[in-house]
């Protein structure tokens, strides 16, 4: 238990105990009514009839859902690698010494990053879509403010590595583009990296997006199959719980990364510990 | 169609941006109060209730949201009015409610980590029950600290406003899409048109969130 949970009431005593469980059976009793009215709404629209739910015992059916997935994890891995190599680039033009070159690049990141992303893939499918297709107006969409995003958290990552470290590689003679790709940008990527994990799990779901300008993803699969068998809510509910999973598994990454990088930040180092490390 | 009509009818979408934005902000801050305050409660089961509701919908993308609440309701026959228009407009704002809810609770419960333990260990020896701990000193201090994180929230749910165009919603990106249906010469201009509102309105939030930020924040 964290701690504002354990100070905002007391250790519960005779009293409290037995309030505390009245109240844990009322609301219990709440959450199961409202759990049986959607249940009752559903089986009222007859979605929970066995019916509905037999389309999915097809390998056909389940081939197009699995199909959807793909392509919609097709997109955010596409997507998340652009992103990450144009977030590195761009957090490299606003951190330029010139002018001339940080300026725009901040315009240009101000401007990508303060739009929706729906427009973006709007845009890219409005302007170039008869050239490049569905898949890469919703690719191009999601790395243009993904990737904006990323600079940002990349261009903080850079800014918070301590000065000795830049002011070490300079003084043993590195170029500063060796100084940046050797020594700052490692550690900045290290270090940033939950953050970097948990945009692009914002990526992951905003990747369903491609549903709205017809790319063939899952949802798009989902609105077909439940309109052809009348089944749109199982159906939902079979590509919802697909979705769900996938993401709870990269954001268990992205926590799970975070407890590491933690884990190692505050393990204390020996001198034995550090002179076997640089012997290896 | 002259510019004069197509300006009238960007007014009208961002109108119904503005509206959409409105509804389901107030009703994301209260969800999102409601749900953070159910996460720190002494009762385990809302505890349970609430951290469950907010892992699931938080990794849901707001499209599958939006697309239960738009086509699923109706299956349901779940209805709030007489016109689709102004079902729509519900489905939508309770799409966003519900998953904007889930980052305000997130925000508002890493602000209620960051008030000192006294607060609350002062506010239980004078007596206060939980209900009165919580609405009366923890969470007036916890607002105060999450401003900025909580605009940030706020101006996601502006651009969330978007989605809605896609399940018969009048606001700007559907505005847009009408203007470039009269008028398919004019599509990048038109592109730039919405792009400038939005950037216009996000500006506008923003200042109104440094404003509170500088009159409001409490430095810790």
């Amino acid at each position: 238990m964290s701690a504002p949970t354990q100070v905002l009431f007391d250790e519960p005593g005779p009293k409290a105990r037995r309030n505390n469980i009245i109240l844990s059976i009322v609301s219990a009793i709440v959450l199961a009514g409202l759990i049986a009215f959607v249940i009752w709404k559903f089986a009222d629209a007859g979605q929970l009839d066995s019916a509905k739910w037999y389309p999915f015992t097809f390998s056909q059916i389940q081939l197009v859902l699995l199909k959807g997935m793909g392509a919609t994890l097709k997109v955010a891995v596409v997507a998340s690698v652009l992103a990450l190599v144009v977030g590195v680039v761009f957090a490299l033009l606003r951190l330029s010494s010139k002018r001339a070159i940080s300026v725009p690049g901040t315009i240009v990141l101000e401007f990508f990053r303060g739009v929706p992303v729906l427009l973006l893939i709007f845009a890219m499918f409005l302007i170039f879509g008869n050239t490049i297709g569905a898949f890469w107006s919703v690719v191009i969409g999601l790395t243009l403010y993904n990737g904006m995003v990323l600079a940002e958290i990349i261009r903080a990552g850079i800014l918070a590595v301590p000065k000795g470290q830049r002011e070490a590689a300079m003084a043993i003679g590195l170029r500063p583009g060796q100084v940046m790709s050797l020594v700052l940008m490692p550690q900045a990527l290290r270090a940033m990296m939950p953050t970097i994990i948990a945009q692009i799990v914002v990526l992951l779901k905003d990747s369903a997006l491609g549903f709205i300008v017809t790319y063939q993803d899952l949802l798009y699969q989902v609105n077909l199959i439940g309109r052809e068998y009348n089944n749109l809510l199982p159906t939902f509910l079979v590509g919802a719980v697909l979705f769900i999973i996938i993401n709870m598994i990269v954001a268990g990454i992205a926590r799970w990364l975070e407890k590491r990088l933690q884990r190692k930040a505050t393990a204390p180092v020996g001198a034995e510990g550090l002179s076997a490390k640089t012997a290896a | 169609m002259d510019f004069l009509q197509l300006l009238e009818m960007f007014f009208s979408g961002i109108w119904g941006t503005i509206k959409l934005f409105t509804v389901a902000l107030i009703g994301a801050l209260v969800l999102g109060t409601i749900l953070a305050g159910m996460r720190v409660s002494p009762t385990p089961v809302l505890r349970f209730a609430a951290s469950t509701y907010i892992n699931v919908v938080r990794n849901t993308p707001l499209t599958l949201v939006m697309f239960f609440c738009a086509f699923g309701l109706p299956f349901l026959d779940i209805r709030f009015g007489s016109t689709s228009s102004f079902n729509s407009f519900i489905y939508a704002t309770l799409a966003l409610t519900a998953y904007t809810a889930c980052f305000v609770a997130e925000t508002l419960k890493s602000g209620i980590s960051t008030i000192p333990v006294g607060q609350a260990e002062a506010a239980r020896a004078v007596g206060l029950t939980f209900g009165q701990t919580l609405s009366q000193v923890i969470l007036p201090q916890a607002f105060r600290t999450v401003i900025p994180p909580l605009g940030s929230v706020i101006i996601a749910l502006l651009k969330n406003t978007s989605i809605a165009s896609a399940f018969n919603n009048r606001e700007l990106i559907s505005a847009m899409r009408n203007a470039i249906e009269v008028r398919g010469d004019l599509v990048i201009p038109l592109l730039f048109g919405t792009a400038l509102a939005y950037l216009i309105l996000a500006l506008i939030l923003g200042r109104v969130f440094d404003y509170l930020e500088r009159k409001l924040v409490i430095l810790r």
